[in-house]
């Protein structure tokens, strides 16, 4: 179970919790980021995880990928991952909810959310991935879990450069005169009624 | 511990604090040729390492949420989220402030040269004249001792210097000024102007302390929407990057950073001699002696250090013979409505960014209207096609719920179709609402934190209800729907209206006045009792106009300063 990275990442999160606590100066802030930006360049892409063990890191990766397809290439496991590794609050979110989703596979199909079919699948998040169903037995756990996995997979997706694409953001750049497309203006004013 | 440099210079001025009071004091007066020793209970800046200006979420592990999703959990180490350059917060490590039970109150500290002028909202608005007379229209409230006309070339300068986007609109309650030109109306903003239209509302081009004509040397905006994450052009208005750092080049600053002010120290004839403050890197006592002193450390700070500047000459606090150090605390009225407009479904993508802050903006219009509230409020304006961010979609997610990709056609769908409108108005003093000593609280270099007072009348709460029903019509009328409210549980009033403080705008407790019995400080912002003591923050402040507080912070400091270089040449201080 060596790894080099340990200690290294271990005097990170050390770090980052004086910066928590205030202990800190912003360029001291701002070092112990970019290092961690650094370390994850450094480690080639291939990401090892924190938190999660090699099944729940793999079911998680499943699960985000069904609930926005694009989401791993977007880094999501990775995201959901780190944060986990640093706040426990967030790990028992995590961990009991991979659990949650292994337990309710294996009760209707007999095998874990990894190994089912993607229909098997696809079925267990049509009742988990709406509010209405909470109050069925059962599911009121994974309702909740299935709220935090998508809003957290959603964010990293979206953050993602294949997220900020697909949505169509055009800013974060410099232009020397802000102009609004005339083009745009109008198709508002009409739909609106007010042009 | 106890370390007393004798030897050491005595400064024409010292100032402390280094926000929009300070920084304008210092420039002012080391432009005059007076030196000048700022004191910055934070570290020194530097814009290029500090600022997180055209960072993607992506460029940090945690996108923005914070080390271990705090965000998610509703915390924040860096105020209002990882990217803004607040460098402060609601709450600071070791520097406590407690509320009287049955009263909250928050309180924003940065800790940084240049204070929240870093990342505030650069909203620049003139009082209009009636808003210093308000008692004589109303007789509600207490009047200013300074009138619109004395007020008013200081705008001018303090407008030229900093640079304000806006336009001539002939406006009462909106004062024109010394106006650049302002960039376009965003498309979601054409439609709350065609709805203002309709409605019989005004609706502007926006009066941003953003520079769009180079200015001093500063280049102009580059319409990247991040003010609030400094700029690194300097292209909006800081007090670190437009007053602080050119004043280090006139030789006649010294600033200390990491300078926590405990006490202002008195000598036989009672005057200010020297300030005492906490050297932070060595937790010593330091003093440093002046001819006179600017308390510019944010309205409440500046009280707290009047009320622990106690001697058996001042038991009740320094210049506070009037007892009015600490009273007349006034936040702004806040309260937010957002809307979803299918006008805006489907249009075409485009760069939205521009200014950091709105293109236009509802000044109050109701003014000569009699109402079922006193005074006003103004309306600022967002939505466009904003950076996503963590959190952007919480909303869809919320009630399109699902997954794959009918959640990701929503969200395509939903992306820059919603409005925000914000309303920030006006609050009168009460007696109910004021900061004091803690008797029994000290932070941790032993200085005795503020316990606050705070409450709402009747007037804000009514104020909202008016927002509310404003904000409702508006949306409406350009084919939107309000978006249900945050809390469903919150309905009434006092739930619907922001916790005081949560504006930023907090001014008053040292309030200004011809009357010394009834006000701390005379018209020139110089202590009725201590006459080489002067307070160049919000403190000053008799009321709390609909406009952020910010710009008239600027221009009472610039008038305050002319007034004590000049009073020094005479020899009176």
């Amino acid at each position: 179970m060596s790894n080099p990275e340990f200690s290294r990442r271990d005097v990170l999160r050390t770090i980052a919790l004086a910066v928590t606590a205030g202990g800190m100066t912003t360029a001291e802030a701002q070092h112990v980021h970019e290092m961690a930006a650094a370390e994850t360049v450094a480690s080639g892409g291939v990401y090892t995880p924190k938190k999660f063990n090699a099944h729940e890191y793999a079911t998680l990766t499943r699960l985000c990928e069904i609930t926005v397809p694009g989401a791993v290439e977007g880094g999501a496991p990775q995201f959901i991952d780190l944060l986990s590794s640093q706040n426990p609050e967030l790990a028992a979110i995590y961990t009991g909810g991979l659990a949650w989703l292994d337990d309710e596979s294996q009760r209707r199909n007999h095998v874990t959310f990894l190994a089912a079919t993607p229909e098997q699948q696809t079925a267990l998040l049509d009742l988990i991935a709406y509010r209405a169903n909470a109050s069925q037995e059962g599911l009121g756990h994974g309702v909740r879990f299935f709220d935090w996995a998508r809003r957290m997979t959603v964010d990293a997706y979206y953050t993602s450069p294949p997220g900020i694409k697909e949505i169509g953001y055009m800013g974060n750049t410099a232009v020397a005169k802000f102009e609004v497309p005339r083009e745009a203006v109008e198709y508002a004013l009409k739909r609106s009624g007010l042009g | 511990m106890f370390q007393v440099m004798r030897s050491a210079p005595v400064y024409d001025v010292v100032v402390i604090g280094s926000g929009a009071g300070g920084g304008t004091t210092t420039k002012v007066l080391t432009d005059l040729g007076v030196s000048v020793c700022l004191l910055e209970a934070g570290p020194m800046l530097n814009p290029a390492r500090d600022f997180k200006e055209h960072m993607w979420p992506y460029q940090v592990p945690h996108r923005g949420a914070g080390d271990g999703g705090d965000s998610y959990f509703g915390r924040s180490a860096n105020g209002f989220g990882y990217f803004s350059a607040t460098f402060g917060n609601w709450e600071l490590e070791g520097e406590p402030y407690t509320t009287a039970p049955g009263n909250q109150f928050k309180w924003f500290r940065s800790r940084i040269v240049g204070g929240r002028t870093n990342h505030y909202g650069r909203i620049s608005l003139r009082f209009a004249d009636y808003d210093l007379k308000s008692y004589t229209r109303d007789g509600i409230g207490t009047d200013w001792p300074i009138s619109y006309e004395d007020i008013s070339p200081y705008y001018d300068k303090a407008e030229r210097f900093i640079g304000v986007t806006g336009s001539k609109e002939g406006i009462r309650s909106a004062p024109d000024g010394i106006f650049q030109k302002c960039p376009p109306p965003r498309v979601h903003e054409v439609l709350v102007q065609k709805s203002c239209q309709k409605l019989g509302i005004p609706c502007i081009p926006s009066r941003l302390a953003v520079i769009t004509e180079e200015t001093n040397g500063r280049p102009p905006c580059h319409y990247c929407a991040q003010c609030g994450r400094g700029c690194v052009s300097s292209s909006n208005y800081s007090s670190s990057q437009v007053q602080v750092f050119p004043a280090l080049k006139s030789g006649k600053l010294n600033l200390i950073t990491n300078a926590m002010a405990r006490e202002l120290i008195t000598d036989d004839t009672g005057k200010v001699k020297a300030v005492s403050y906490i050297d932070k890197t060595t937790r010593t006592e330091q003093q440093v002696r002046c001819r006179a002193v600017v308390l510019a450390a944010s309205a409440c700070e500046s009280a707290r250090l009047l009320l622990n500047s106690k001697s058996p000459r001042h038991s009740n606090g320094l210049a506070n013979s009037s007892g009015m150090v600490g009273r007349n605390l006034t936040d702004s009225v806040g309260f937010g409505l957002s809307g979803e407009v299918p006008a805006l479904e489907g249009m075409m993508r485009h760069n939205s960014d521009g200014m950091g802050g709105m293109h236009v903006y509802i000044p109050w219009w109701l003014w000569d209207k009699k109402l079922d509230f006193p005074r006003g409020y103004h309306v600022e304006i967002g939505g466009g096609f904003g950076m996503p961010q963590v959190g952007s979609f919480g909303g869809v997610c919320r009630k399109h719920e699902g997954y794959g990709k009918s959640l990701k056609d929503a969200i395509y769908q939903d992306y820059g179709t919603h409005v925000g409108l914000s309303g920030r108005g006006e609050m009168i003093p009460n007696e109910h609402t004021f900061c004091a000593i803690d008797p029994n609280v000290v932070d941790k270099y032993g200085i005795p934190v503020l316990r606050f007072n705070f409450q709402w009348s009747e007037a804000e709460l009514k104020q909202v209800e008016h927002m509310e029903q404003t904000f409702t019509s508006i949306i409406e009328t350009m084919g939107g729907k309000v978006n249900g409210p945050r809390h469903p549980e919150r309905a009434s009033g006092a739930d619907k209206i922001s916790i005081g403080g949560m504006i930023i705008h907090e001014v008053g407790t040292v309030r200004m006045g011809d009357d010394p019995a009834k006000s701390a400080l005379n018209k020139y912002s110089q202590s009725h009792d201590v006459k080489n003591l002067f307070v160049a923050d919000g403190g000053s402040f008799v009321s709390n106009p609909d406009k952020n507080p910010t710009l008239t912070i600027t221009a009472l400091a610039w008038r305050a300063a002319e007034y004590l270089a000049e009073e020094m040449r005479k020899g009176n201080v």
